[in-house]
């Protein structure tokens, strides 16, 4: 049994609300189920939505007939992709944060003379009920030309290749993300290479000269999902003044907002988009899929209408991650100091370029400081459903690479691994090999707390057992948020902000409010505000919720300090340059029987100059980047190749913890999804293309029953550019898992496992190969 | 003068040099002056239609991915790098 001391706090500055753990504001909600997910909307006269999806994986499409269809009583509307105008295949900027190809997204949500995976959606039905427009969507013909497909990066790249979009260009400059159409009179070969580019920084070849001990080997992930309980879903209404509402499962309502504005060809401002309390989303509800299709169907139909996926569905055209193949050498001194690394990463975007290659370039050697470096990334699209991001998109594939190979570095070294890193581990001012220098960061405050757990210093005994650790970096991001602070009579705050809640965020945001104002959290009444109450806010991803909106909280509640000062100067008839604000209190600096609550102050807003109203829109830079480092014990069953986890526990800088437990709670949901996409998770395709396992019965992921407690340390190396040292915790504790396991196995069994999932099938071969391993123990 | 570092895909254009020196107080100044000591850099960096950097291009002041764009304070003795944008989860 695990003695469990919930966190370690190295941070120095203590606050009143910020670090407590009170009770989530919407959680008597969702425990009860009065919580209003995007399904659960009801709307007069609401029609059903069903997407007719394509058998093939890769088919050119000769002709789509709808007229029994349409002929089906109580159905209401039939769209493809001929109901909308087709964008040019131009890389967009949505010049907030967004950045997508219209052209690829929109062909995504409905096939455009092509399919191009299992599953692509080509028509949209609506009817009176669910099972009628299923009816309905078997009643369109489809007549198809089969294609070929190519199903992983390998036949993607050949020379013969079959080529998914005949103009796409192969990019190769700093503007890495998404490709696009090449210029019509540019004939050059087709390919399936969207981009590559690399990163070279020193000399790696001298690196290499220089080097006593040399590692070198090449890894590969399977495609996986997401894997949120809730499926997409999206509702829309078509007002008498021809705009339109949406309700949406999103992680960011502005950007459904913005894609939808472009892709209908109408005002921002004639849009508007309801979040709804979401079930899940890891990053692949980041975007659009369900939101257009019932827009054009609500249109023509000239009714609501609601379409939901199936988990079928969710799985075949939607998410998943990328596939990878990742190569590395890396070159040390006989004394442990990296001199030099090179690492080329291969992800496969699915149908439509823009897989997160820049992101695993990004993070792969970031944990260390190594003065020769290259890498090169390739994106390649295969007729898989589109990539979308997945917690920390692009990293966890590459420190799968990185953290194996230091592991065997550290083998041919004869070094403890967490000395290794903490020898090599990068500081603020670390020259990294993407060019810019680290900022501040708690790289070795995490290695070090990590060498000094507990965890680290037992003893594990038995045969078959194994120990393994591993790293993990996430820059962490940014982008505009706002949210509006309205006082009220009582003494409490509606905080209305514009962050899609997908992790409790609302609580942190009344915390960060309730601090600077000195009041109780119980008494900050937090809301997501739809598009149109509350200002432009990017999504809720990149673990930048807390850092950003908290920013635009802080400001928005500073703002109401200000005012409530001036109404106290106001009722005490002096000058506002003497009335100070202190826990919640105004007073007169040196007249000690002026004094009242924020309360008294609140309840005579309106006869004072009126409503208190505070409010912030911001777009801060700074988001501090962070590392996780883990550490799992396993237990390997010979007969089987069963890996089961004993012991798990995942040390992270946090910046500062606003709510403890749900950062714990953030820790511990990345470290099991990164069990499963180490162990059991990953999309099953034959060799046409079709997936096999789209159920959550045959797509095995983690369950209570399979884990230990994943205990947790919380490291704070507060932000020195947030007011409360806030970094972004939720995508880095999926980077180190799968590493972290494949080395504890190797240090049960003494064999490497280079491809995920290490399933009980691939760890029996891998002893088989290694003969007289098992043999041995 | 800021540092500016160019990316691979663009050193021809600088004649293989990694890092220049150029004037600017702000990003824009830095782009524009760039592209006259190195014709056709501009063109990698920039969209004149959106008169922006160009989608997926991020610039990356003294360490920090810069929410500004070519608006962007460039200090004397700066260091600026030009990446793509990460996408996060």
């Amino acid at each position: 049994m695990v003695d469990y001391q919930p966190n370690q706090v190295l941070a120095t500055k203590e606050f009143k609300v910020v670090g407590s753990r009170p009770i989530r504001h919407d959680g008597a909600d969702k425990v009860t189920g009065q919580a209003k997910y995007g399904a659960d909307i009801q709307l007069p006269g609401l029609l059903f939505g069903k997407i007719l999806r394509s058998p093939h994986a890769h088919a050119r499409i000769k002709s789509i007939d709808v007229s029994k269809a349409l002929a089906l009583s109580g159905v209401h509307a039939v769209v493809t992709a001929s109901d909308w105008e087709q964008p040019s295949g131009k890389v967009e900027d949505l010049a907030e944060g967004s950045i997508h190809n219209l052209r690829f997204l929109s062909n995504n949500v409905l096939a455009y003379e092509k399919v191009l995976y299992k599953g692509h959606a080509i028509a949209g039905v609506a009817a009176e009920g669910a099972h009628l427009a299923e009816q309905a969507a078997d009643l369109i013909e489809v007549e198809y030309e089969v294609l070929p497909p190519v199903v992983n990066f390998t036949s993607a790249m050949a020379e013969d290749a079959p080529i998914l979009h005949e103009r796409l260009e192969s990019l190769s400059n700093p503007g890495l993300r998404s490709g696009g159409y090449k210029s019509d009179s540019d004939d050059s070969k087709g390919t399936n290479v969207a981009n590559r580019f690399d990163f070279k920084l020193g000399d790696v070849e001298r690196g290499f000269n220089e080097s006593d001990v040399i590692v070198e080997k090449t890894v590969g992930t399977a495609a996986v999902h997401q894997g949120y309980i809730e499926p997409h879903t999206g509702t829309a209404m078509w007002n008498t003044d021809g705009s339109l509402t949406v309700w949406s499962s999103t992680q960011g309502h502005f950007n459904v907002r913005d894609l939808l504005s472009r892709m209908l060809g109408m005002p921002v401002s004639k849009i508007r988009v309801i979040p709804m309390e979401i079930g899940g989303g890891f990053g692949a509800k980041g975007i659009v899929y369900s939101e257009p299709v019932a827009a054009l169907l609500a249109k023509k139909a000239n009714r609501p209408v609601k379409v939901t996926m199936s988990r079928t569905e969710v799985f075949e055209a939607s998410g998943p991650t990328s596939g990878t193949n990742i190569s590395v050498k890396l070159g040390a001194s006989k004394d442990g100091k990296l001199l030099a690394a090179e690492a080329h990463l291969i992800y496969e975007s699915g149908a439509f370029p823009g897989s997160p290659v820049p992101g695993g370039c990004n993070c792969i050697f970031a944990p260390y400081d190594i003065p020769n470096t290259y890498l090169e990334g390739v994106d390649v699209v295969v007729n898989r459903p589109k990539a979308a991001a997945y917690r920390a998109p692009g990293a966890p594939a590459a420190a799968f690479a990185m953290e194996t190979a230091v592991d065997e570095l550290c083998d041919k070294l004869g070094m403890d691994p967490l000395e290794f890193r903490l020898l090599n581990g990068a500081k603020e001012g670390t020259r990294r090999a993407t060019g810019p220098l680290m900022p501040s960061v708690g790289i070795i405050e995490t290695l070090q707390a990590a060498k000094e757990h507990d965890h680290y210093k037992s003893t594990l005994e038995g045969p078959y057992r194994g120990r393994g650790v591993a790293s993990g970096f996430w820059g962490n991001g940014t982008g505009p948020a706002s949210a509006v602070a309205i006082v009220n009579a009582d003494g409490t705050l509606n905080l209305v902000e514009g962050s899609a809640d997908l992790s409790g965020t609302r609580v942190a945001f009344a915390q960060q409010a309730a601090e600077v104002l000195g009041i109780a959290v119980e008494d900050v009444k937090p809301s997501v505000g739809d598009t149109e109450s509350v200002g432009f806010t990017s999504n809720s991803g990149g673990s930048g919720a807390t850092f950003k909106t908290g920013w635009a909280t802080y400001e928005a509640a500073q703002e109401v300090q200000r005012q409530m000062v001036a109404r106290a100067a106001k009722i005490w008839d002096v000058n506002e340059d003497d009335v100070e604000y202190v826990d919640g209190a105004l007073q007169h600096k040196s007249d000690p029987e002026l004094k009242m609550t924020f309360r008294q102050v609140a309840a005579r807003q309106n006869a004072t100059g009126g409503p208190i109203i505070g409010s912030a829109g911001v777009n801060p830079g700074g988001a501090g980047p962070c590392l996780a480092t883990h550490i799992v014990d396993v237990e390997v069953d010979p007969e089987t190749g069963k890996v089961t986890i004993l012991r798990y526990t995942a040390v992270q800088d946090v910046g500062k913890a606003i709510h403890p437990g749900y950062v714990e709670g953030q820790i511990q949901g990345g470290a099991v999804q990164g069990i499963g996409w180490a162990l059991n998770e990953e999309y099953f395709f034959n060799d046409q293309g079709h997936m096999l396992n789209s159920t959550f019965l045959d797509y095995r992921m983690p369950t209570v029953l399979d884990l230990p407690m994943i205990d947790t340390v919380i490291v704070e190396v507060a932000n020195p550019t947030h007011p409360f040292g806030v970094r972004g915790v939720g995508e880095v504790p999926i980077v180190p898992p799968m590493a972290a396991i494949s080395n504890a196995i190797h240090s049960a069994l003494g064999v490497r496992l280079n491809q995920l999932p290490m399933t009980p099938g691939s760890v029996l071969e891998a002893m088989w190969e290694s003969e007289g391993v098992g043999a041995s123990k | 003068m800021a540092e500016v570092w160019i990316p691979t895909a663009m050193l021809p254009l600088t004649q293989g040099q990694q890092r220049v020196l150029v004037e600017g107080r702000t990003v824009r100044q830095i782009v524009n002056n760039l592209d006259k000591q190195f014709p056709g850099t501009k063109a990698r960096l920039y969209d004149a239609e959106e008169d922006d950097l160009l989608p997926g291009v991020a610039v990356i002041v003294d360490g920090d991915a810069s929410q500004m764009g070519l608006l962007e304070r460039v200090g004397e003795d700066s260091e600026v790098h030009f990446l793509p944008a990460i996408g996060g989860g």
